[in-house]
């Protein structure tokens, strides 16, 4: 725990100066600005940064998780050949790399909110949002390091990637038409509740749209949650399951890591 | 358990390394003497840095054990304190400093030992400390892994072919500093191409090829075997016999 927190400080460090990460934080910023600004309704803007946040923040996670990963190949060396176990070196770079992602983009739609929202309304909505935008950071840099572990490759593991967010990000919500659509004479609400925990972004979609009770806005799997659970005891389960999806690919590689030849 | 009286003593016994199918490292019994240079010299992937890998816990051998200073290497870390490594290639978070760096291994290391002073004045380091690592050159960024792996006065050293990116200036006071800590009794393992550097520094000289030990020895006794009075061509000479 102390030697992951030593390494945890200097990546952090790193990582804050990193280029990207401000470019990262100053398009929500813009982004938030515009919304919070001209919107006027604080609600709509929610809709519009969710729709946002469940787009980009996968795509930026894999992406700079990976190629962060593979840059720091020769300083991983260099740190093994230090007095520090692979377990707390590993961990240090996770964290060390999602805290300040995480912190950039939050900060990133917080300062516009506080400019801009008018009398601070729906507060709630804001912590909801940025609770959610960060545990799809944590798994989505998760699954990265994952890939870049198993994978030596860095064009192939990009590649992988960029498929495993499409997937997830775009034909996924194609698969549950075409299911709904071929399937629609059965009862299918259990299997698109299996379905949905398959899937984060939907998991985190599903919690938004719960919590604000957008229905028009909730498709399929959002709606069968809330019927099937209930709002609360949905927004549980779906947590629950976001959850799982952090800890099962911090875990994996975190093993990997430990067996790695490097 | 073997008692090993020697400080610094490096045992390797049957190391066999795989990746994939490929045996890399084939059954390597090797004690390496504590208070002397040794070279481990070879082709292009003979396994020279695999072996040193090995050794340093960065690569987990298939089978075999590795003994360092009397403490078995496997699910242990704490026995790297007593280790100083200089890798092949250096590259370091870009937006670190050197500055930033040491300390973290000095903090990594709970060393207060710390004789990183002289190095970087005689590395005439001390301008490059604060600057961010993606503005330093690659010369500069392996006197800063010289800096790390000589600063907290370790047991046993690990040189992967420490001079290749150094000028001629940095590169002779390395050399220096390195017979300098041989006079102080400290195990130094080394790799290198530039024989005539080998043959300065080295009192053993272990000879690998395809992932076999094919000599170890003194550089005199290589030099009598092959009737040879250059280095060089000594080991082109075994190359020769090796590879027909």
């Amino acid at each position: 725990m102390k030697l992951m927190n030593k390494i945890l400080r200097y990546e952090i460090h790193n990582t804050i100066r990193n280029k990207w990460v401000i470019i990262y934080a100053f398009f929500f910023f813009f982004v938030g600005y515009a919304l919070f600004a001209f919107s006027g309704d604080v609600n709509k803007a929610y809709i519009s940064l969710m729709n946002i946040v469940l787009i980009i923040i996968p795509i930026v996670s894999l992406i700079f998780g990976s190629i962060y990963l593979y840059n720091s190949r020769e300083f991983v060396e260099m740190m093994l050949s230090q007095p520090i176990d692979r377990k707390s070196l590993f961990l240090g770079i996770y964290f060390g790399t999602t805290i300040p992602l995480s912190l950039s983009w939050a900060a990133g739609i917080f300062i516009p909110y506080l400019l801009f929202a008018k009398n601070y309304q729906q507060f709630d909505g804001l912590i909801m949002l940025i609770i959610i935008g960060t545990a799809l950071s944590f798994v989505f840099t998760a699954i990265a390091f994952l890939i870049s572990i198993r994978q030596d490759d860095k064009a192939k593991g990009l590649g992988f990637s960029l498929m495993i967010w499409l997937l997830l990000a775009v034909i996924y919500d194609g698969l549950i038409l075409l299911v709904v659509y071929f399937f629609e004479d059965y009862p299918l609400e259990k299997v698109m509740i299996g379905l949905s925990i398959t899937n984060p972004i939907d998991l985190a979609r599903i919690i938004f749209l719960i919590k604000f009770n957008i229905s028009a806005l909730m498709g399929y799997t959002g709606a069968v949650f809330q019927n099937f659970f209930g709002s609360m005891l949905g927004i549980f389960i779906s947590i629950f399951f976001l959850l799982i999806w952090i800890v099962v690919p911090i875990f994996l590689s975190t093993k990997s890591f430990s067996k790695k030849d490097f | 358990m073997k008692n090993l009286t020697f400080d610094g003593l490096i045992e390797i016994i049957n190391l066999k390394k795989f990746f994939g199918k490929t045996e890399v490292l084939k059954n390597i019994n090797l004690s390496i003497e504590a208070g002397k240079v040794t070279a481990i010299v070879g082709p292009n992937g003979s396994g020279k840095t695999t072996l040193i890998k090995s050794v340093l816990g960065l690569v987990k051998p298939s089978s075999g054990m590795i003994e360092v200073d009397g403490e078995n290497i496997n699910n242990n870390f704490t026995y790297r304190n007593k280790i100083g490594y200089m890798p092949q290639i250096a590259r370091y978070p870009e937006n670190l400093t050197a500055n930033e760096l040491l300390s973290l291994v000095k903090q990594l290391r709970n060393s207060s030992d710390l004789n990183a002073g002289d190095l970087i004045k005689s590395f005439k380091l001390s301008d490059e400390l604060e600057k961010p690592f993606k503005n330093l050159s690659g010369g500069t960024k392996q006197k800063v892994s010289a800096t790390i792996a000589f600063a907290f006065n370790p047991k046993i050293y690990f040189l992967d072919e420490p001079t290749a990116g150094l000028d001629p200036v940095s590169s002779s006071f390395f050399k220096d500093l390195v017979l300098k800590e041989k006079q102080n009794k400290k195990t130094i393992v080394l790799t290198s191409h530039i024989m005539s550097e080998v043959q300065e520094l080295a009192d053993e000289i272990v000879f690998l090829l395809e992932g076999e030990i094919r000599f170890k020895g003194t550089i005199d006794s290589l030099l009598q075997n092959q009737k040879e009075t250059k280095l060089e061509r000594a080991i082109a000479e075994l190359m020769n016999e090796a590879m027909p």
